[in-house]
């Protein structure tokens, strides 16, 4: 701020300077508006690089066919989908309540506490961790002790993913509710877990609900996690979800590598659902807060 | 949301008794002072797992295993070192290109753009973030590699070899297209969404007097960038670059399609090499006795690098706004 002085012109100097000055706000906007496009660009050439590719795998009959063995013809991804469906299911399942319980701490019982400043600093680091290592840490925690790769472990494994994403929404979305409400409610006689409940939360929800959502949408494309808990395979898992569930993402990463050409084809149609699925769950998502706003 | 509704009607049930209202208060403070500990749990228990697979490795090569670029499973030798340059490397790249692409962005959506375009652009740039990690590795691979190796790498190899310095450093022996640079790019296009909207809020939260008071004053839109928004929000971009650089170090599935899977320590950014994430994905499956705790060793720098990362990222933050 206070270097700004030196570098406008000076009455003497202004006819030399403006030029120098044009051209580097003229850069600067160019590039900017370059960058920005190429942003674009990059997103409209992935979207339609699956759209072409995908559509080619495309056909009512994979949603009903288990994923093809090696050197098999044809086959499906029928028990990928639904395994992805139960594995994004569980991992939401176990990390919305404990997510959403836990951001309502940060927000309303610890606030400006030490240990909440300690936690929500974690959460961040969380929040950034490697997936990778989350994988590997549930692979020690549950499918080393148990013997067997399983869905629960991949569900544990995501939840882990997700419950960063929902603490920090619903931290963020209560911070937002005017303190008056939160009054209102004490003064009433109502106590603490009343006036969170039926006043905080619902003030918040269309916010919270943002946040499952989005968490929803940042794990159901994840592969990492998957690749050490649940694993994948090409037949229908047992309905206890032990010994390895198929789920989309490895799936993909196994037969977008293989040498076979209907693996291929499917690895491009499973890429082409599950982006179109997620981009579809981050514009509601975005939908519900903006519609939230305007009210 | 049937969660949310039961204790909506939990808690209007209780208005009418009172008596057991403590009980529920309770049980609801100590429910979600028990979900808050559990995310220290949940840290500590990845710390822990790490160290406790990783040490059987340690213990075996020592200090070594962080110097050593062994990595051989038939003589049960390994170390960290190619895919710690790997890691570092590409996550550097990804800095390189990936920083000054998601400023400008920020910059254009932030004083550019007209109005009507902010959102359609902006929901854009964020749904790249959203894409899957292992979309970008197949686009990568499959679409990128090829046109990198045909117009950059075969070109620029001709164009170099013989010189010192870049003959060696932008010389690709077999063009194919994968390798650390082309990581290093996947990176940059994954982790510009994260900083260029962290950095939109960053300037948009800035004061719209401070800005339109450098305009009248007579300042071209390069100067109240430079010398109004950047110096008032330098920090917290470093922040979001932080952000940016931690994701780039853990992301496994795009660069373990792209980056070629070597473990050869190459001075050229055209050659293959892996990363640290990227091993683990190619390997761990496969991996039993030692090359297990190789790998779980291997995850315990990577945890300690983007830790490190982050943590550095508070302090500096933190340490600035001291001032």
């Amino acid at each position: 701020m206070d270097t700004m002085p030196q570098h406008l012109p000076t009455q003497a100097s202004a006819v030399r300077v403006r030029r120098s000055r044009q051209v580097a706000d003229r850069a600067l906007k160019v590039t900017c508006i370059l960058f920005t496009v190429l942003g674009v660009i990059v997103l409209g050439w992935i979207l339609v690089m699956l759209l072409i590719e995908g559509t080619r795998g495309l056909s009512p009959i994979i949603f009903t066919q288990t994923t093809p063995g090696p050197g098999t013809e044809g086959g499906g991804i029928a028990n990928a989908l639904v395994g992805s469906l139960i594995l994004t299911v569980l991992g939401i399942a176990v990390a919305t309540p404990i997510g959403v319980l836990a951001g309502t701490y940060l927000a309303e019982y610890g606030k400006g506490s030490k240990l909440a400043n300690v936690i929500r600093f974690v959460n961040d680091v969380l929040l950034a961790a490697p997936s990778i290592l989350i994988g590997l840490f549930v692979y020690t925690l549950m499918v080393q002790p148990m013997g067997s790769y399983s869905g629960w472990a991949g569900g544990v494994a995501l939840a882990i993913i997700a419950i960063p994403v929902i603490v920090r929404t619903t931290e963020d979305m209560l911070s937002l509710v005017p303190g008056s409400l939160r009054e209102a409610g004490v003064a009433l006689g109502a106590p603490l877990s009343t006036v969170i409940t039926s006043i905080t939360w619902r003030a918040a929800r269309a916010g919270m609900v943002t946040g499952v959502l989005l968490a929803t949408a940042r794990i159901a494309g994840e592969t990492a996690p998957l690749l050490f808990t649940a694993l994948n395979n090409n037949f229908w898992f047992k309905p206890s979800l032990m010994g390895g569930v198929s789920n989309l993402p490895v799936m993909i990463y196994q037969f977008a590598l293989a040498p076979y050409q209907n693996w291929r084809e499917l690895a491009w149609a499973g890429a082409l659902i599950i982006t179109l699925s997620i981009l579809a769950l981050s514009v509601v998502a975005r939908l519900i807060l903006k519609k939230d706003k305007a009210r | 949301m049937s969660v949310l509704s039961d204790r909506i009607a939990i808690s209007n049930m209780q208005n009418v008794r009172r008596s057991s209202q403590p009980v529920f208060d309770r049980i609801f403070q100590w429910s979600s002072f028990g979900s808050a500990l559990l995310v220290l749990i949940v840290l500590a228990g990845i710390i822990g797992s790490m160290i406790h697979g990783g040490m059987p490795a340690f213990r075996e090569f020592g200090f070594g295993f962080v110097t050593s670029s062994a990595w051989d499973v038939g003589r049960d030798q390994y170390g960290a070192w190619v895919a710690i340059v790997g890691t570092l490397t590409s996550a550097l790249i990804a800095l390189v290109i990936g920083v000054p692409l998601s400023i400008g962005i920020a910059i254009f959506l932030t004083q550019l753009c007209p109005a009507w375009l902010k959102r359609p652009v902006a929901t854009t740039i964020e749904l790249l973030a959203a894409v899957p990690s292992i979309i970008y590795g197949m686009w990568g691979l499959f679409v990128f590699a090829p046109l990198f190796a045909k117009f950059v790498q075969i070109p620029v190899s001709s164009l170099v070899e013989g010189l010192p310095f870049f003959g060696t450093v932008l010389y690709a022996r077999v063009p194919s297209g994968v390798g650390v640079l082309t990581a290093g790019i996947i990176l940059a296009i994954m982790i510009i969404p994260f900083i260029a909207s962290i950095t939109r809020d960053i300037l948009d939260q800035i004061p719209t007097m401070l800005r339109e008071s450098a305009y009248g004053i007579g300042c071209t839109t390069w100067e109240v960038v430079r010398h109004v928004l950047l110096p008032q929000a330098g920090v917290s971009i470093i922040g979001a670059i932080m952000l940016g650089l931690g994701r780039a170090l853990g992301e496994t599935m795009a660069v373990t399609f792209v980056i070629g899977n070597a473990n050869r320590l190459s001075l050229s950014l055209f050659d293959p090499g892996s990363t640290i994430a990227s091993r683990i994905a190619n390997e761990f499956n496969e991996a039993a006795g030692l090359q297990l705790n190789a790998l779980l060793a291997l995850g315990c720098i990577l945890f300690l690098v983007t830790f490190t990362v982050l943590v550095l990222a508070r302090l500096l933050i933190a340490r600035v706004k001291a001032k």
